[in-house]
């Protein structure tokens, strides 16, 4: 039964090899943004905390500051 | 109008959503793998090779519908001079360079069983090719310019011009003699396939269709924290 299903007639490999790219690419598309998106959290953290009191003071009144903050899971 | 295009609101509403639609995603693509793979039966004539169709049929729709809207957005950032819409299309890209290469591979892994042949230049293998030009073209645009406006508009000329090329991938297989079949599915017409097999390649569809949406918010999100990242050095 299992032979049957990864045979699948003599198009096994045809049909298990188009299923593997596809999630193959959905994996690595999926990964490579994530790796992006928390490498611009860590930097906006980095940057955010080298800031001036005085400029601190202006951006953490800004919602979409805070907002990028709470979203990387920031102490600041 | 453009109040709900507001950086500020998109990002916070992708924040939210971000883990309800992987979760939706996940759930949707393991249903969708069991049928495609195991529950759907094999065609009459192309016996289980037919499998692939759930795949590649799912992902060559998606390609062309996000296409679609990264041109009708590239309209509209020419009309409306609204920035935001570039964010927008450019986050939509990835995953539509991704299916249309999933198209194109699995079209090509199908094509041997089927017709013989990896690859022929028939009409429509041939504009799925330019798709997948103009996709990478559209990205390269914000990278080979340095200066953001030029940027922004050579890449929603691309579009503008690749528009052309979706009407022609369409009808392709009426214009042309090709490998392809005609259409089996219309939005005004009956269905020519059978709903055992309809129902897995809609499961399907729609599992495409949210990754492309968990992709566009993960992007979108990414580009937005880059752009504020400059303005925290400008501060």
């Amino acid at each position: 039964m299992i032979t049957d299903l990864i045979l699948m007639n003599g198009y096994g490999a045809y049909v298990w090899s188009a299923f593997a790219f596809t999630l193959i690419g959905f994996l690595s598309l999926y990964l490579i943004i994530n790796f992006q998106l928390k490498k611009e959290q860590k930097r906006f953290e980095k940057n955010f905390s080298a800031l001036t009191e005085e400029k601190y003071n202006v951006a953490i009144n800004q919602e979409i500051y805070k907002e990028i903050l709470k979203n990387s899971g920031s102490k600041i | 109008m453009f109040e709900y295009f507001n950086p500020y609101r998109i990002f916070k509403i992708n924040s939210n959503l971000q883990k309800i639609v992987f979760f939706c995603f996940i759930l949707v693509l393991s249903i969708g793998l069991l049928e495609a793979l195991f529950l759907s039966p094999e065609d009459y004539l192309q016996k289980d090779s037919v499998r692939i169709m759930y795949v590649h049929v799912p992902a060559a729709w998606i390609s062309l519908g996000i296409f679609s809207v990264i041109a009708i957005l590239s309209i509209a950032v020419f009309t409306f001079k609204n920035k935001n819409l570039i964010l927008i299309s450019k986050s939509l890209a990835p995953s539509g360079i991704l299916f249309t290469l999933i198209a194109l591979v699995t079209g090509s892994i199908w094509g041997k069983p089927t017709w013989g042949t990896w690859w022929a230049w028939d009409a429509r293998i041939t504009s799925m090719l330019i798709l997948l030009i103009l996709y990478t073209l559209y990205l390269l645009s914000f990278r080979i310019f340095e200066d953001q406006d030029k940027s922004n508009k050579i890449s929603s000329i691309i579009a503008i011009i690749g528009v052309i090329n979706i009407p022609i991938i369409k009808f392709s297989v009426d214009w042309w003699n090709t490998l392809h079949q005609p259409a089996s599915i219309s939005l005004t017409e009956k269905s020519a396939i059978h709903s055992s097999m309809l129902v897995p390649l809609i499961i399907m569809t729609a599992a495409f269709a949210l990754f492309s949406v968990l992709i566009f918010l993960m992007k979108y999100n990414t580009e937005l924290i880059k752009i504020k990242n400059k303005g925290l050095t400008r501060l």
